[in-house]
C-alpha cells in the first residue's frame, strides 16, 4: 500500500509529499497530526480530482485518497 | 471543484481583519498601521526595554490578543496539540531575518496589504518584492526543502507563549515605572487596550480557525493552483480599501490617500521596499507562514513558531539598536547591509535544509 507519514512536518510539506506520492498511483494513505494539514491535503486532493475519506486514528488523522 | 462553502472562512477572516485594522486606526493606532505584526512586536520589544527608541515603545495589546484568541480557539475546537523541535535554531534565525526586511519595508505582509488598501503606491513596490521571495522559496520547495519533523511535547511547552502573553498584558495595564511608553510617533499612537485587546482576540480566533496566512496565499497559488488562502487575502485589501473610504468619507482618522510620497510611517524608496519584502517572502516560506501565522501557531500549541516569534522580537531589538530600520527618511545604509546579509543568510538556510529528492 502507498503511504505518506506527513506526522510532524509543517505545511505546505504535508501536501507537496502527498502531490510526490500520488506519482506512484493510488490508493494512497497520509498520516497528519492536525487540522490544518488534514485540510489542505483534502483540498489538493480534491482540487486534483480524488476522492479523499479520513478517519480519526488517536491523536491523529488517516487519509485515504482514490481515484 | 471545491465548494464555495470551504472558502468562507477565510474570505470572513480577511473581511473582519480588514474591517478591524481600519476601527483599530479610527480608535488612535497609526495611519495604515491598524494591524501590524512586526510593527508591533517591534514596540513590545521597546516596551520592555530591548531597544531605545522613543518613537516605537509600547506593549501592543492586539499582539497579545492575537495569541490568547488563538490559543482559546485551539482549545475551544479541540486543536492544541502541543509540538515542537523542529529545527529551533533556524527558525530563530528566519524569524530574524524576516524582521529586518519587514523593518526595512516598513511593515509585515499584513501591513503591506493595509497600506495597499490605504492608497500607499510604495506598498506596490513591497508586493512585487513579496511575491520575487515566495517565488525563490517555493523552488527550495520543490528541491525537498524541509525543517524536518516536530515532536510531540508537555502541554506546558505550548502554553508558555500564552503565558508570556498574559503577562505582558498585566505589565501594559499596571504600567510600572520600568517598562517603557512613547510619547511621540507611532509608538504613541493607540487605541485604548480594551478596545486593541478585543480587536486582538477576535482576530486571533479566527485567524486561528481559518489558517488566514499572507504568505501562504500566494505560495499556495503559485505551487499547486490551489487560492483558497489568496482569496482572505484579497478580502482583506477589499474590506481596508471599502474601509478607508467610509472613514474618509467621514472625516475620521484614516482614509483612502492615493500616492508614493508622504505615504504615513512609509519611506519612497522602491528598490529596498522591493529587496526587504524579497527578504520577508522568502523567510516566511522557509518558515511556513508569515509572521501573523507564526504568532496564531505560536498560541495553538506550536513551540517552533513561538521560537520564531521571538526571533522576529531580538531582531527588530537589533534593527532599532543598530540603525538597521528605515525611518520615513528611508534606508539606512547598515539597514541596506543587514537586508543583503539576511537574504544571502536565508538561501544559505535554503541549502543547507535542501535535499534532492
Amino acid at each position: 500500500m502507498n503511504q505518506v507519514d506527513a506526522r510532524g512536518y509543517s505545511c505546505p510539506e504535508p501536501v507537496l509529499m502527498t502531490k510526490n506520492a500520488l506519482k506512484n498511483g493510488t490508493p494512497l494513505v497520509v498520516l497528519v497530526d492536525n487540522e490544518t494539514p488534514l485540510q489542505n491535503v483534502r483540498r489538493f486532493a480534491a482540487n486534483n480530482g480524488y476522492q479523499v475519506t479520513w478517519k480519526e486514528v488517536g491523536e491523529d488523522y488517516e487519509l485515504t485518497i482514490t481515484k | 471543484m471545491t465548494k464555495v462553502r470551504e472558502h468562507l472562512p477565510v474570505i470572513l477572516a480577511g473581511l473582519v481583519v480588514g474591517i478591524a485594522s481600519v476601527v483599530l486606526v479610527a480608535l488612535g493606532n497609526p495611519v495604515n498601521m491598524g494591524f501590524c505584526i512586526a510593527c508591533f512586536l517591534r514596540d513590545i520589544a521597546g516596551g520592555v526595554g530591548l531597544h531605545q527608541a522613543p518613537i516605537v515603545q509600547y506593549i501592543r495589546p492586539e499582539i497579545i490578543g492575537l495569541v490568547l484568541g488563538a490559543l482559546i480557539m485551539a482549545l475551544a475546537g479541540k486543536e492544541f496539540k502541543v509540538r515542537g523541535g523542529s529545527s529551533p535554531m533556524t527558525r530563530f534565525v528566519l524569524g530574524f531575518c524576516v524582521m529586518v526586511g519587514a523593518l526595512m519595508f516598513l511593515g509585515c505582509p499584513l501591513r503591506m496589504v493595509i497600506r495597499l488598501g490605504g492608497g500607499d503606491g510604495n506598498a506596490i513596490l513591497g508586493l512585487i518584492g513579496f511575491i520575487i521571495g515566495i517565488f525563490v522559496g517555493t523552488l527550495f520547495l520543490k528541491k525537498g526543502f524541509s525543517l524536518k519533523k516536530s515532536q510531540p511535547q508537555p502541554k506546558i511547552e505550548g502554553l508558555l507563549m500564552p503565558a508570556v502573553g498574559v503577562g505582558l498584558l498585566t505589565l501594559v495595564i499596571a504600567a510600572p515605572a520600568f517598562i517603557f511608553f512613547s510619547t511621540e510617533g507611532p509608538g504613541s499612537m493607540r487605541a485604548p487596550i480594551a478596545a486593541a485587546l478585543v480587536v486582538g482576540l477576535v482576530v486571533g480566533a479566527i485567524a486561528q480557525r481559518s489558517r488566514l496566512c499572507m504568505a501562504g496565499g500566494i505560495r499556495d497559488a503559485m505551487m499547486l493552483r490551489d487560492f483558497h488562502l489568496l482569496m482572505g487575502f484579497v478580502a482583506i485589501f477589499v474590506a481596508v480599501l471599502v474601509g478607508n473610504l467610509i472613514v474618509g468619507a467621514m472625516g475620521l482618522k484614516g482614509g483612502f490617500t492615493p500616492g508614493f510620497a508622504g505615504q504615513a510611517v512609509a519611506h519612497t524608496d522602491g528598490l529596498w521596499n522591493l529587496l526587504g519584502m524579497v527578504l520577508v517572502g522568502l523567510g516566511s516560506v522557509l518558515l511556513g507562514g508569515c509572521p501573523l501565522r507564526q504568532l496564531i501557531l505560536s498560541g495553538s500549541g506550536n513551540s517552533d513558531s513561538s521560537v520564531a516569534v521571538l526571533g522576529m522580537v531580538v531582531g527588530a531589538a537589533f534593527c532599532h539598536n543598530f540603525g538597521l530600520a528605515s525611518s520615513t527618511d528611508g534606508p539606512s545604509f547598515a539597514g541596506k547591509v543587514a537586508v543583503i546579509i539576511g537574504l544571502v543568510l536565508v538561501c544559505v538556510i535554503g541549502v543547507g535544509n535542501t535535499k534532492k529528492a
